[in-house]
């Protein structure tokens, strides 16, 4: 008889110096964004400086947990064996209603074949094993 | 005539490639590089004593020209390991044909092998391994644990955004796989040689929606090398020359959140430097070589690159003209899609180009080829590079 595997855990994501804010929030379910203070404007993903003007006057603020849908793509066979018993499922680039792109993987229940660009998404959190929380993009209308 | 100082400076002397139907070739990598750079070299007469520039980007050790040059027991003064993935090839060509152009470098080796289909049954590990064993990188961090297959889900968010935005359709990307494998169906060595056609590629398995399994590059060994030198040398030689006419890169983004615009490459860059270099333009081609990684791939080379408009691709291509006695003969060994696909393709765009203007086509010689692009990818839609190639004829 086969012994019985581990299940796999999910894909737990370094965090590097440049992302701790951002992981740092998410403990508390909470979206924020890397800003220029020189240039008054968002970037995604943070690198510890700007990549408009080179600045490294970065603040973190709260962003608006909303968005659209970029582009989509259904995976039928996960990245990573930690995902295997959800997949199908859809990963989407989304637009954030400050201004940047985001990759996230919908939460959504049903059909991910069904999610289509346009469609209006809300931030969501999904706990990662030491107390952070992974985005993700639930959709909330189309 | 154009007279920049790039154009017709240079030209391939020699080229070799090896891919067999099985998809493994034997040898161990360093054999394989060896053999296709005697080969190479035999074919444009030349021997290693004549080498005296290396460029290699295989990203195995610590640093791949000086372990190959140490290998072949040669001493260059001229080296290049530029590594943009697939399109790493077209670039070693710009940069080479710049370096014989400036008297850096007289005689110049590129050279490619990767065995992953073999390092798979062996069980050391497949294309795509590498995927997994990154560091902190900022993939790891805002985009694996998302769940994106790569590299056919970065490429299949393109396809979805440029059906949004153009109404392309799935029928449509299936074209190009279909008219691929028609001069497939021509190669002894392709790895796919039955016809296929629009729906097989839908029936088949989704690989990342809206991209299915026929709309995916192969996983083979696969090899090959040119050999470049001075036009003045090349008229010497064993073979015809092929002289490079222009080149150019583009590169937009490393990870595919990154990409300015899903739907345009840097490809819109790097045909634009290529095509002036050369002053042609896309009418004046004969034969294109364009990377196939995925169909999708294709379809934003024959916008960016301007044979159509862009967001016009997919009508394009519904017309049939990349098949053999199409308008625009393309991917005439069969391209990644059906000939060979070891990880890196851009070698062997270069190589079938090369035969193309020599007539060495056989059964797919596009008649009276004398204008050839060789178009690479490399990365996720990264990383493009266009070398334009012409006949001695077109100087």
């Amino acid at each position: 008889m086969a012994a019985e595997r581990p299940r796999p855990e999910r894909f737990s994501p370094p965090q590097s110096d440049a992302g701790a804010p951002f992981w740092e929030a998410s403990r508390d379910r909470r979206l924020t964004l890397p800003w220029c203070t020189d240039c008054d404007a968002p970037h995604w993903y943070p690198r510890g400086f700007c990549p408009t003007c080179l600045s490294d006057a970065i603040e973190w603020r709260d962003a608006e947990p909303e968005g659209t849908v970029h582009a989509v793509s259904v995976q039928p066979k996960p990245n990573h064996p930690g995902l295997a018993d959800r997949a199908p499922y859809a990963v989407v680039l989304v637009d954030l209603v400050d201004g940047v792109r985001m990759m996230l993987q919908c939460s959504s229940a049903g059909d991910p074949g069904a999610i289509a660009v346009g469609d209006a998404v809300r931030v969501g959190w999904e706990a990662l094993p030491d107390g952070r929380h992974l985005p993700t993009a639930e959709v909330t209308g189309r | 005539m154009p007279d920049h100082p790039l154009r017709g400076a240079a030209a391939i002397v020699g080229v070799a490639d090896q891919a067999d139907a099985s998809g493994q070739i034997p040898g161990t990598v360093p054999q394989i590089e060896a053999r296709m750079i005697r080969e190479a070299l035999a074919d444009a007469g030349l021997t290693l004593a004549d080498v005296d520039g290396v460029a290699i980007n295989n990203p195995v050790g610590w640093a791949a020209s000086l372990e190959l040059a140490e290998r072949l027991g040669i001493t260059p003064r001229w080296t290049d390991t530029t590594q943009t993935g697939g399109s790493s090839f077209e670039i070693h060509v710009q940069h080479a044909a710049a370096a014989i152009a400036l008297g850096l470098a007289e005689v110049v080796v590129v050279v490619y092998a990767a065995t992953p289909r073999s390092d798979f049954k062996r069980g050391t590990g497949g294309w795509g391994s590498r995927a997994n064993t990154a560091g902190v990188t900022p993939n790891m961090e805002w985009e694996f644990p998302h769940g994106l297959r790569l590299p056919m889900g970065a490429y299949a968010l393109a396809a979805s955004r440029h059906m949004h935005e153009f109404g392309t359709t799935s029928e449509q990307l299936a074209e190009i796989a279909v008219q691929t494998r028609e001069w497939a169906t021509m190669n002894p060595r392709a790895r796919l040689q039955d016809p296929i056609t629009v729906d097989d590629v839908l029936a088949s398995p989704m690989e990342a929606s809206p991209l299915h399994k026929l709309d995916c590059c192969l996983v083979t060994d696969g090899a090959g090398a040119v050999v470049l030198t001075s036009m003045e040398r090349a008229r010497d030689l064993a073979r015809p020359p092929v002289a490079v006419l222009g080149a150019g890169v583009g590169h937009t983004h490393s990870m595919i959140s990154q990409m300015p615009d899903l739907t345009t490459t840097g490809g819109a860059i790097s045909g634009r430097d290529a095509f002036a270099i050369a002053g042609l333009g896309p009418t004046d081609v004969d034969v294109v070589e364009l990377y196939d990684s995925f169909t999708i791939t294709v379809l934003l080379a024959l916008e960016d690159l301007g044979f159509c408009p862009k967001g016009e691709g997919g009508p394009f291509v519904a017309d049939g003209p990349l098949r053999p006695g199409g308008a625009l003969p393309a991917n005439t060994n069969g391209g990644g899609l059906a000939y060979t696909h070891p990880g890196q393709y851009g070698m062997f765009l270069l190589v079938e180009a090369v035969r193309q203007l020599r007539g060495e086509g056989g059964p797919r010689q596009v008649p009276g080829a004398e204008v050839a692009v060789a178009h690479g990818s490399g990365g996720v839609l990264s990383a493009m590079a266009t070398v334009v190639l012409g006949t001695e004829a077109t100087l």
